[in-house]
């Protein structure tokens, strides 16, 4: 394979600077850029452009997999009847291990706002939001420079490329809330609410933003969408080793040689993830289980290194895929102390709407912390069992609670003689 | 009272809003940028501007992770503690700042210069463990780096 071909297997971050620097509009436009937005607007009508989508099984990049295409299609044609309607990237990107919306939104802000412009074409959206998370303000600037150059290029604002379309796009800044990246709790936040989940249906494609048709798409998702538009369904699809579409944002970290983010094909190995890229676990320390997809998914162990990194492999392998973000658990860290970790963080962000969650992730976190100090008992093991199925989804009003749930019934099942010697000897034996 | 200020940066905000709660939070930030914190006073006075009762704005205020409703110091500490952070020695790092600051988790120092405080994964965990002193994110951290990073902030 020549580099450029190699190149052109990495649509989203072939075109970023070495240097850090993020791309200018003219350097975007020099890779292709806003060529896809305007062959949208020349040659495709809003349901080509979902058509093309969905041929590309482009899946929702922001944990859950949804397909993008049968998203946008769930959106009523415009009537006229409501006075806007909205196009939302979520780039709330709070989940403990992910950074991979911050890598691409910090490289090539161009591409989220072009994404974001197309995907409100096909919805025939007027306005878009880019809700973005507090700590990212590297990102914040330059999206936002990259929102001021899309305007003067013509690209965003009232007739976009004479196409009679329009859209503008605000910048949405969160003040912080792990619950705010819940797409429903997402809407509630914009409208200057608490960001607390809500029923579904309505769906917010039909009832989203102040009662209005609403679309919610992860920025990884978005930032997709142009190249497909540009080179076509076929060529997206082939990019991929599995069923779903396209290339994906992999990520590692934890104790390991070289953490990292890499743009690769969808559905490469677990083991060629962490050893070729990740260049393995640090010397002198070996594998003990490797959560796949960001801090709301089930651990998986050395066993399951041959799976591949797509939607329905990891799901079939007991875990999710998730964000992709792996994180890594050596011999010489205490899993009882890294669940504790998670539960803290999945607790403090209950937004604490519904009972189940409210009271139960705080019960939760304070047994695992006695266990890892010394100071559980054997009875807790089960009382923590009993909650992983209390918490289950139609239990509690959204899924973070399950979420939540998903390391903790993992780490009962393959770490469970760790969390039986804590409470036997009293004390937490990794210390 | 809302400065003269305080009250056009949030006019700027309201125009083309939806309505006023919609850019409550948007008003929060702006004061607090000014103000360091929100005092129940700022808040009465920042929700009668937006026809809002206090009571719906401090449900805001407190709901958010980032409107303060204490004073804080001239600088903030934020130390991440999400998982890979823990995994790679965000303990030791705490407790070295704890120990050169001498304070503990929601304190300020006596002579105002920082505050401590826990904030959930920042999404450098590429860089773990790390921290943000107010918007700069430092990551790879070692106690050495630590107390440079403490120095400059002085
Ligand atoms: C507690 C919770 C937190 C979430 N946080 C995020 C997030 O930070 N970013 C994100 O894109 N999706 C997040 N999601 C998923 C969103 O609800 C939604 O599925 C996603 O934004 C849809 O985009 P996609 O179809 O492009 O994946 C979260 C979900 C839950 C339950
Ligand atoms: S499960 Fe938790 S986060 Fe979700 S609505 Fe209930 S309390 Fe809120």
């Amino acid at each position: 394979m020549s580099t450029q071909e190699r190149s052109r297997k990495k649509p989203l971050t072939r075109a970023m600077r070495s240097d850090g620097e993020p791309l200018g509009i003219k350097e975007y436009e020099m890779s292709g850029g806003y060529e896809g937005l305007g062959k949208a607007l020349r040659d495709m009508s809003p349901h080509d452009v979902i058509e093309e989508v969905t041929a590309s099984n482009l899946r929702g990049r922001g944990g859950a997999g949804f397909p993008t295409g049968m998203k946008w299609s769930a959106v009523p044609p415009d009537d006229g009847s409501a006075p806007h309607r909205y196009v939302i990237s979520n780039s709330d990107e709070m989940e403990p291990g992910a950074f991979k919306d911050r890598i691409l939104m910090e490289g090539n802000p161009h591409q989220l706002v072009e994404g974001l412009i197309i995907a409100g074409y096909a919805t025939q959206s007027d306005r878009g939001y880019i809700f973005l998370r507090w700590a990212y303000g590297r990102s914040a600037q330059r999206l936002k420079r990259a929102i001021e150059e899309a305007y003067g290029a013509g690209y965003l604002g009232h007739n976009i490329l004479n196409s009679g379309y329009s859209l503008d796009i605000y910048l949405h800044i969160s003040a912080g809330r792990y619950i705010c990246g819940e797409e429903t709790a997402l809407l509630n936040s914009i409208e200057g609410k608490r960001a607390i989940p809500r029923g579904r249906p309505p769906f917010p494609q039909v009832c989203g933003l102040w009662g209005r048709p609403a679309v919610v798409n992860n920025a990884e998702t978005l930032s997709n969408v142009p190249h497909i538009i540009r080179n076509g369904a076929d060529w997206y699809r082939a990019l991929s080793l599995s069923a779903d579409g396209g290339t994906k944002m992999y990520a590692v970290s934890g104790k390991v040689k070289n953490p990292g983010a890499w743009e690769l094909p969808m559905g490469i190995t677990m083991r060629e993830l962490l050893y070729d890229h990740a260049g393995g676990i640090k010397e002198g320390l070996k594998l003990k289980g490797i959560i796949p997809g960001g801090a709301s998914t089930d651990f998986l162990l050395e066993e399951h290194l041959d799976t591949a990194m797509d939607y329905d492999s990891v799901q079939k392998a007991g875990s999710r895929l998730g964000t992709g973000t792996m994180i890594i658990l050596d011999d010489k860290t205490c899993p009882v102390g890294m669940v504790h970790n998670l539960e803290r963080f999945f607790s403090r962000e209950s937004c604490g709407w519904c009972t189940p969650c409210r009271e139960g992730l705080p019960w939760v976190e304070k047994m695992l912390r006695a266990i890892e100090n010394g100071q559980g008992h054997h009875e807790d093991i089960e009382i923590l069992e009993e909650h992983t199925r209390l918490l289950r989804p139609g239990n509690t009003f959204c899924v973070h609670a399950p979420g939540a749930m998903e390391p903790l019934q993992s780490a009962l099942k393959f770490f469970r003689a760790d969390f039986e010697q804590h409470i036997e000897e009293g004390r937490c034996p990794y210390k | 009272m809302l400065s003269e200020d305080e009250r056009m940066e949030i006019l700027k905000e309201l125009e083309g809003a939806e309505d006023a709660p919609s850019i409550a939070m948007e008003a929060l930030r702006i004061v607090q940028g000014r103000r360091g914190y929100i005092s129940d006073e700022t808040l009465c006075d920042i929700a009668a501007f937006l026809n809002m009762t206090p009571h719906e704005l401090d449900s805001l205020a407190t709901f958010y992770s980032f409107i303060f409703r204490k004073p804080v110091g001239r600088h903030v500490i934020y130390v991440c503690d999400g998982v890979t952070c823990w995994v790679m020695g965000h303990e030791s790092i705490f407790e070295h700042l704890k120990q050169r600051l001498g304070i503990n988790w929601g304190e300020t120092t006596e002579d105002g210069s920082f505050t401590l405080l826990p904030v959930s994964c920042i999404g450098a965990c590429d860089h773990a463990p790390a921290i943000m002193i107010d918007s700069t994110l430092y990551g790879d951290l070692s106690k050495e780096k630590i107390d440079e990073i403490l120095k400059e902030h002085r």
